[in-house]
């Protein structure tokens, strides 16, 4: 599997396909968030959303072979999409490398630009959550 | 089909929108790429030169404390400043100056009435009406304010089309009933509420009325008097003026029997640690310096709607409510909310399978600002059952061509979906 850094380069080779148009941007965060894995209907409810979010994110984890899988979904297609790129940086990853990992790629595609400041904030937020996730794992490993 | 979807260019009355967007500096840019069409306009409306230029003049040359100055400035501020409170009277035709006070905002001017008129004369198990379509700043301080004195709140219902059940008004209302606090017209739905009946109904009990001007003060003809509201609320900024200047108008003898609601400077006669004497209206109600620049840029703002005239200005939103609504309806998957017979020029809708979020940031790409989500309604939200609308509002500026814009992207993003 590739590392963290040699998918957030793929990623951000993507969006710079794009170019500056935004309409097309959004709507390619879209699909991508119609391809995201279907999340269990029983796990949509208020323990698993995450708070600091204006749509609804549902967040769970499970653990395996020593990784870290992650499943989303959301109300909205946008933040959905959002979602998928998180994932498909950090899911399946040891928590270690969830922890360390710098997401440079946001900043990169111009994330903030493309969704702007509310929803940035809730993109934060996502990252924090699955961070912190990645942290109680880890704390279990060491103890 | 709904009067509104029918007036178009039926004996309308024009008004040179090319020559209005020449006064709106903001409208001359591109977001995104495109050029900006403003359709939140019932979130706040953009300001005219005529506005910034107030602002700018009076913070260059007049700047001062008003009403205790000894100096020129001080009273050219003052001048200017009470200026503004003359102009608001005739805007809404109140008998006096005295009724007409200064808030911050709607929201403040009702939480005004709610503590002060409370105070006074709320009592326990007395009744307070509201509707479903209120904003919830025309909800929640009736909700604290039954906390307080054990008060009843009581909701008038409404019909799926936006309109109120008038016939279940009229059954909620009692010797009990003390205040009723209605929308004249609502930010999410557009009703045009008939407050004129409302009112004599509600004097018939006794009780107060209070209408939320918020979204009718720039659109519609609002005369206090012939209206016989007890009290007025709405914004500045709603109505082309700057952000954080509101309106109270109550009449006089409420207001003179109502506590003052805040205590400080401005409204008091004299202060001795002993006792207080509070000032004479409207300056009782105005505690601290107010917001000064803002309430005399405010003037500018009120003839700027004065120079077209409310008719001219209602009657091209109409058109253009009546011609958004003849196109959209066409889209396949578009769920029109809210199409009561009257309505002020508010397009709320959702694109079906189409979060509204989503469809908020699909158009903001293509340079169309609208507002999406619940609008400050939440309860109304749940009545439809929906978590929220795409809400697009017309305002004096706006054209066809910005509606074809919006139509075009509507089909667009409808199509991923639909």
């Amino acid at each position: 599997m590739e590392d963290i850094n040699t998918v957030q380069d793929e990623i951000i080779d993507e969006f710079g396909i794009l170019g500056d148009d935004k309409e097309s941007t959004i709507f390619y965060i879209m699909e991508l968030g119609e391809q995201l894995a279907d999340f269990p209907e029983e796990e949509r409810k208020e323990d698993n959303i995450i708070k600091g979010c204006q749509s609804k994110v549902w967040l769970i984890t499970s653990y395996q072979d020593g990784k870290i899988q992650f499943l989303a979904d959301s109300n909205t297609a946008i933040t959905k999409g959002l979602i998928s790129l998180l994932i498909r940086v950090l899911s399946d990853r040891t928590a270690r490398e969830i922890i360390d990992a710098d997401l440079y790629f946001i900043k990169e595609i111009g994330m903030g630009n493309i969704i702007g400041s509310q929803r940035s904030n809730g993109l934060a937020a996502m990252i924090k959550q699955m961070k912190l996730f990645a942290l109680a794992y880890q704390s279990k490993i060491d103890a | 089909m709904s009067d509104w979807v029918e007036v178009i260019d039926k004996n309308r009355k024009e008004i040179d929108v090319k020559q209005i967007r020449k006064d709106f500096p903001v409208l001359h840019q591109e977001v995104n790429g495109k050029p900006l069409a403003y359709f939140d306009n019932a979130a706040t409306t953009q300001k005219p030169a005529q506005v910034i230029a107030a602002l700018e003049h009076y913070y260059k040359k007049d700047n001062s404390n008003i009403h205790r100055g000894a100096h020129t400035l001080a009273s050219r501020a003052t001048e200017n400043f009470e200026n503004t409170r003359s102009s608001v009277k005739e805007f809404i035709n109140a008998p006096s100056r005295e009724e007409v006070i200064f808030t911050k905002g709607t929201t403040e001017a009702i939480n005004l009435v709610a503590s002060s008129f409370g105070e006074r004369y709320i009592h326990e198990g007395d009744e307070i009406i509201i509707s479903t379509m209120e904003h919830h700043s025309n909800i929640v301080p009736w909700q604290l304010l039954c906390e307080r004195r054990k008060a009843i709140l009581k909701v008038i219902p409404i019909f799926k089309n936006g309109e109120m059940d008038l016939e279940a008004y009229k059954k909620l209302l009692s010797s009990k009933t003390k205040l009723v606090s209605v929308v004249h017209a609502s930010n999410a739905l557009g009703t045009v509420n008939p407050i004129r009946e409302m009112i004599d109904l509600a004097h018939n009990f006794g009780a107060r009325f209070l209408v939320d001007g918020a979204q009718s003060a720039a659109h519609l003809p609002v005369d206090v008097q012939a209206l016989d509201c007890d009290f007025l609320v709405f914004s500045a900024h709603k109505m082309y003026g700057p952000t954080g200047v509101g309106v109270l108008y109550g009449k006089r003898s409420l207001l003179e029997e109502m506590p003052p609601y805040q205590g400080g400077g401005e409204m008091i006669s004299e202060v001795r640690f002993e006792k207080t004497s509070f000032n004479e209206l409207p300056y009782k109600f105005e505690a601290g310096t107010p917001n000064i620049a803002d309430v005399v840029a405010f003037d500018q703002a009120i003839s700027y709607i004065n120079r077209y005239g409310k008719d001219k200005i209602h009657s091209h939103e109409s058109a253009l409510l009546a011609y958004a609504f003849q196109k959209c309806v066409s889209i396949r998957g578009f769920e029109p909310i809210g199409t009561a017979n009257e309505k002020v020029s508010v397009l709320s809708f959702n694109l079906k399978n189409i979060h509204p979020f989503d469809v908020g940031m699909m158009l903001d790409a293509s340079g169309i600002a609208v507002r999406t989500g619940h609008h400050c309604t939440q309860p109304l939200m749940n009545w439809y059952g929906i978590e929220g609308t795409v809400r697009a509002s017309f305002a004096v500026y706006n054209t066809t061509e910005e509606i074809d814009r919006l139509y075009e992207s509507l089909v667009r993003i409808s199509k991923r979906k639909n």
